[in-house]
């Protein structure tokens, strides 16, 4: 059994004392599946970016946090950043789901590394830089990671804005052939057409 | 080393990779290596990064299902199952109990499979191919139980969004009840010939190790975390679709051999152990089957518009065969596809474990230490040699020729 468990609201609780003006929004979910004898516990905090790092410091100290992924999007002026921790695995439906969010506005796209508190975190860090543009202070290793080598600098899938994939880079595979086939077609009425006369 | 005219100087430069058809991310190794020792490891994924996540932002929500249908051939129901559990919350929608029980039945089924076949590649890098062939042979009998279920060996088309697509009927139960009785009995042989063959045991036992606080640290998931003494699994920590109603609870190694060292065996200790578990799963859902509907909303069209209207985000989570599976997605009312879809396969959590794993092993045992985490197959297409500036070429056959090679001479005494 985990010792001092928190409930989730205990939990937001916590992290409002702590970080006071910083945390933006709290929101519980609970969803039940199957037969819905019992639900799951997602928390969702929205926090500012300065917070970040004392967030993941705060969820330490109540157990050590298994980060899911990093997941982001383009929000128009702002690129979100979604950290996706567990706590409290390990027992009979005991985890919650702590989903931290942070927004950094296009013109500082920067943001902590917290791969000095969690090292696995760097995979997904590295994964961001090159997909979103954003920029991770002080991460260990700021290579790429998915994107090829030539991939052209300055260019990332996930934005919606200009710095996406432009339709040039598109390579539209189902279009290829497309007029010839069609060209055929009609030559192949033709000569059909003229035979029969 | 297999090619040995010339003097080497170490530390020697060894690449492995990026050549792989299985994974999501093709992946190259790049080892530093002292005579037979690798001294350094560093890796790089995404050779063939296909950008599904940006495919998917131009397309509806049920299209997307057949693209996460089709990320991974091992492991089609995990990804579908998890897609459909985020949008599910994305777009509230509650799933039937019955279709949530059809969803189980098959993660399990997916599951035996997955492992066994993961059985028969780890015994083929080592040189077992006696073994290898039993295992692929007994494999055969959930790959047929699955087409009979679903019409397929892989890429089942049973997930929906908001339920499943076809119903286990009573009249299926008794070939279903078959194959489960069939691996009841086969287990006690396998557990046998995997854990109580000597020389395999000096090959994989100390062989590639992971510390509890290694595991934890790096964010592995599934059985490499399991052998490393973790507890945690989805299907117990957060139990979803039937798993709530059936109390599962993780495998970690000490359940057989009452202690944990994290290396190769517990490896395959854990995995074993998890196929009778997925049998027990499937004979409880068979006997506790609840009547009703297998889709919340049955009309495509209708489910379609629904979808196009909904706002919000939602986490898709599964336990996968090879660890936790996360997707997570974003719908706006403003279009039809994903603001967002992000996909989080279990390798992409257990790529940086590779590089404690394989620190201080020798070149022999790369192959079954980086098949034991189970990267979808074994990831060692192509070994490039980088010796006093030429290159030359190691194949997989090369490097699993040295992993037979100690085997033998481990046999021999």
């Amino acid at each position: 059994m985990i010792a001092n468990k928190l409930s989730p609201e205990q939990i937001i609780e916590k992290f409002k004392a702590m970080l006071g003006k910083a945390v933006l929004a709290g929101e519980i979910i609970r969803r039940a599946e199957g037969r819905k004898q019992a639900a799951n516990v997602q928390i969702w905090l929205t926090l500012d970016k300065a917070a970040l790092k004392a967030a993941v410091r705060l969820l330490c100290s109540l157990h050590y946090p298994h980060l899911a992924v990093i997941s982001g999007y383009d929000a128009g002026e702002a690129v979100v950043l979604v950290y996706h921790f567990y706590i409290y695995y390990g027992e009979w439906r005991g985890e919650y789901n702590v989903s931290l969010r942070i927004s950094l506005a296009k013109t500082d796209l920067s943001v902590d590394t917290i791969s000095d508190l969690i090292p696995g975190a760097v995979v997904s860090e590295r994964e961001k830089q090159e997909f979103l543009g954003v920029r991770v202070k002080d991460i260990p290793d700021a290579r790429r990671i998915f994107l090829p080598e030539d991939f052209p600098e300055g260019v990332f899938p996930w934005r919606q804005d200009e710095t996406g994939i432009p339709e040039s880079m598109v390579k539209k595979l189902y279009e290829a052939g497309k007029n010839e086939g069609e060209k055929r077609r009609a030559a192949s009425v033709d000569s059909k057409s003229t035979r029969q006369e | 080393m297999a090619t040995s005219e010339t003097k080497t100087h170490s530390p020697i430069k060894t690449v492995i990779g990026p050549i792989h058809p299985a994974l999501k991310e093709p992946i190259k190794f790049i080892f530093e290596i002292e005579g037979e020792k690798i001294s350094k490891v560093d890796l790089a994924p995404g050779h063939n990064h296909r950008g599904l996540e940006w495919m998917a932002t131009r397309r509806n929500p049920v299209q997307i299902l057949y693209v996460a249908e089709r990320i991974c051939g091992i492991c089609s129901i995990a990804h579908s199952l998890t897609f459909c559990r985020a949008i599910e919350q994305a777009a509230a929608i509650e799933t039937p109990a019955r279709a949530d029980y059809v969803r189980t039945i098959f993660a399990e089924l997916e599951r035996i499979h997955s492992h066994l076949l993961w059985a028969g590649v780890a015994a083929l890098e080592l040189g077992f191919d006696t073994l290898f062939y039993k295992t692929w042979e007994v494999r055969e009998d959930v790959m047929d139980l699955l087409e009979y279920l679903s019409g397929n060996r892989v890429n089942y088309g049973i997930m929906q969004i908001g339920g499943v697509r076809r119903d286990i009927t009573p009249a299926q139960h008794p070939r279903i009840r078959k194959s489960l009785l069939n691996y009841t009995i086969l287990f006690d042989e396998l557990v046998n010939m995997f854990l109580e063959d000597s020389v395999l045991r000096m090959r994989c036992r100390d062989t590639g190790l992971l510390t509890r606080e290694e595991a934890l640290q790096l964010c592995t998931v599934g059985p490499t975390q399991r052998a490393s003494g973790v507890a945690a699994d989805v299907r117990q920590d957060n139990p979803y679709c039937a798993y709530g109603d059936l109390r599962v609870k993780a495998v970690t190694p000490d359940q057989l051999l009452d202690e944990v060292r994290g290396d190769v065996f517990d490896r395959i200790i854990v995995r074993l152990l998890e196929v009778k578990q997925s049998v027990d799963i499937i004979a409880q859902c068979l006997e506790t089957l609840p009547d009703g509907p297998l889709l919340a909303i049955p009309k495509i069209m209708v489910l379609l518009n629904h979808l196009k209207k909904a706002e919000g985000e939602g986490i898709g989570r599964h336990e996968a065969p090879r660890g936790e599976v996360f997707h997570y997605l974003r719908l706006t009312a403003d279009r039809e596809s994903p603001a967002a879809w992000k996909v989080k396969a279990s390798t992409y959590s257990n790529l940086l474990s590779w590089i404690k794993m394989l620190q201080g092993e020798q070149v022999a045992d790369i192959p079954i230490i980086v098949a034991s985490v189970d990267p979808c197959i074994s990831c060692t297409d192509r070994v490039a040699v980088i010796k006093q500036g030429k290159t030359a070429v190691y194949t997989q056959e090369d490097l699993r020729r040295i992993s037979r090679e100690k085997t033998r001479r481990l046999r021999q005494g």
